[in-house]
């Protein structure tokens, strides 16, 4: 069973850790996820960096923009984690936008993840029905679990595509933004949390995007399966050491 | 071969809408709406009433006959110069808005490279009283402050974009961004035949006015609506659609496309995409575009700030792989020069867009009997400090 299907069905409210790969150093790649998962981290996105992230707010962008600097590309964020399942067992998910993969070619990229034991991809630009048509029968020969984004403003009707044709989870957007730009859930929130979790999905949903501490963890996780950080977690990175990531992970989950 | 687009967003293997969910419901809102919008009666009145009124269209096709007689063959130029606030991009923005304004948008936002299509966006969402804001490059920004000083006159806010290289790429993702921020009541007025689908048709559909009175007025001059050649240069690629649309499935009109060839197609330093672009995704849509191996998107480089896109609107890319349009690049050099040789001829002193556009009579011979019709897409007064500076005026 894929790494990500096994967690998901643990006893738990799952958290999810986003960062980008190649920051704050080059090198910083492997020993970010063996930080996180020795801190209990229950899941990781490994960000693939783009030099033009549509989907991502100021944060994330910087990051992305130093990491290409510090040098990463796919064959180098590849070629770090050759070894990586010798030392964790986490489930690992690759998040990247849809360019840079294509130009790897995409059977050549999902052979990649397969071999080196990635369980799950998101790539935020791939339409789902493009991944549906073209793309599906690919990443399954590759044991690959695809995920796709839902949005306050998605219609039952898609949620209800989304989930026949989702085998992991739901990455559920929080609000209608770029990630990293919100303080805090209002009653908007709560109430589309709530609506989601009332449709008793296939899949468990995960929500991500403006969680950022302990209040906001525990609000995504009273509707969903987990939550998901990104933004807070790449600042933490910008000014604490990488064995600090342990406080930033006790910070939130307390 | 069809070049219009099929009703799955694509010319070819080029187009589709590669983008995230959280813009999925705009777009589609979008594509479900559009040509119905489009074909209504009061729609069509309406704009065409405003591009007589407003715009001033139709803009005149003029025999240039010193041009012609120095080249040896008949040009003609299609006088997008004339418009409103000076360029072809005026057309669209006039569209769009009537476009919002039917999906009850009350809030504008676009992105622009040297200003053009700020200012064209800027002016109608002044005629129509909706918020404007305009996304550009931090870096545009100082090369094109009378453009940024019109938008402001013009009641618009004018946001810098300080992410990746401050240009019209940026400006583009920033626009994008804010439309993700904003889903429900803002239009995001795209400048060129680029982005998700149906927005590179939607945008063609608007400068299809352009190649609709080329029609009609060559027969005037010619007796015969189709001539040899039609010419462009392409940023994106609307001035272009705009001219070749009626064309696209005459073969006996040849379709020329002028690409910036920058400080040379191998310098480095060139927005030639069709030479230098490979297959991928920008902005939504999937064309030819410049990148590394990687598929990280690099910066291109012309005189012209609004030649300068990594990208080209996937129209283009089709009309390029299929060989149905013949594409050519063009220099800084060579283009300067064909721009100044155009007011020493004629009389009219081109944007240096345009320009490039007009510099193919140097690289390539026409017969006599030949009938070229020259997109003049916009005048060259917001180039005026780059001629001065590249002429020592
Ligand atoms: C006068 C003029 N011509 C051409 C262009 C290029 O755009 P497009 O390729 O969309 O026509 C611009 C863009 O700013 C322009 O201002």
């Amino acid at each position: 069973m894929n790494r990500i299907n096994k967690k998901l069905q643990e006893d738990k409210k799952l958290l999810s850790i986003y960062f980008t790969a190649g920051y704050p150093t080059l090198n910083d790649t492997v020993s970010v996820i063996q930080n996180l998962e020795k801190s209990g981290v229950d899941m990781i996105e490994i960000g693939l960096p783009f030099s033009d992230p549509l989907a991502d707010g100021p944060t994330i962008q910087a990051s992305s923009t130093q990491a290409l600097k510090n040098g990463m590309t796919t064959e180098v964020l590849f070629n770090q984690l050759k070894d990586i399942r010798q030392s964790v067992s986490i489930p690992l998910i690759i998040m990247g936008y849809f360019n840079p993969m294509l130009q790897y070619g995409v059977e050549a990229f999902c052979k990649k993840c397969q071999e080196i034991g990635v369980d799950g991809l998101i790539i935020p630009d791939l339409p789902v029905d493009v991944y549906n048509e073209e793309y599906k029968a690919t990443f399954e020969k590759y044991g690959l679990i695809n995920v796709f984004l839902i949005t306050p403003q998605t219609s039952v009707e898609r949620i209800n595509f989304i989930d026949s044709i989702s085998n992991g989870f739901i990455y559920m957007v929080s609000s209608a933004s770029v990630t990293g730009s919100q303080s805090g859930f209002g009653d908007e929130q709560t109430k589309y949390f709530k609506r989601i979790a009332d449709m008793n999905l296939k899949n468990p949903q995960v929500i991500g995007f403006g969680i950022s501490d302990n209040t906001t963890f525990t609000q995504a996780t009273q509707y969903a399966k987990g939550a998901i950080i990104g933004s807070a977690f790449i600042k933490h990175l910008s000014t604490k050491p990488v064995h600090s990531i342990n406080d930033f992970v006790n910070f939130i989950v307390k | 071969m069809n070049y219009n687009v099929n009703e799955k967003g694509y010319y070819g293997e080029f187009g589709g809408a590669f983008i995230p969910e959280m813009l999925y419901p705009n777009v589609e809102e979008l594509r479900q709406n559009y040509l119905k919008v489009m074909a209504e009666p009061e729609f069509q009145k309406e704009f065409n009433q405003l591009l007589k009124d407003y715009v001033g269209r139709p803009s005149p096709l003029y025999l240039a006959k010193r041009l012609s007689e120095k080249y040896n063959t008949k040009i003609y130029l299609k006088r997008e110069d004339l418009n409103h606030t000076g360029a072809h991009k005026i057309n669209n923005t006039v569209g769009q808005i009537l476009m919002a304004k039917r999906l009850g948008k009350t809030r504008i936002i676009a992105e622009t490279g040297a200003g053009q299509h700020g200012v064209a966006t800027a002016t109608v969402c002044a005629l129509m009283g909706l918020e404007c804001i305009v996304y550009m490059g931090e870096i545009d920004i100082a090369r094109q402050a009378p453009n940024v000083a019109r938008m402001k006159m013009l009641g618009a806010t004018v946001v810098p974009a300080l992410s990746g290289s401050r240009t019209l790429k940026d400006a583009t993702n920033e626009a994008i961004r804010d439309w993700i921020n904003n889903p429900v009541n803002t239009h995001y007025i795209i400048g060129s035949a680029i982005g998700p689908h149906p927005y590179p048709d939607m945008v063609t559909r608007f400068q299809a006015i352009i190649s609709e009175e080329i029609k009609w007025q060559l027969k005037e001059h010619e007796g015969r609506e189709n001539p040899d050649y039609v010419v462009a240069c392409i940023g994106g690629g609307s001035n272009a659609a705009g001219t070749y649309y009626h064309y696209l499935h005459e073969p006996d009109v040849n379709i020329i496309a002028v690409e910036a060839a920058g400080l040379g197609v191998d310098s480095g330093e060139s927005a030639a995409t069709s030479v230098l672009g490979k297959e991928g995704v920008i902005h939504g849509c999937k064309t030819l575009l410049m990148q590394t191996p990687d598929g990280q998107i690099t910066e291109p480089y012309s005189i012209s700030a609004g030649l300068d896109y990594p990208g080209v609107g996937p129209m283009h890319a089709h009309l390029a792989k299929t060989g149905r349009a013949e594409f050519m690049s063009i220099t800084d050099d060579q283009a300067m020069k064909a721009g100044l040789e155009l007011c020493k001829l004629e009389g009219i002193i081109p944007a240096i867009e345009s320009s490039h556009a007009l510099a193919i009579f140097e690289q390539k011979t026409f017969k006599p009997n030949d009938v070229v019709v020259v997109s003049l897409s916009g005048r060259g007064d917001k180039d005026l400090q780059n001629y001065i500076e590249y002429f020592k005026i």
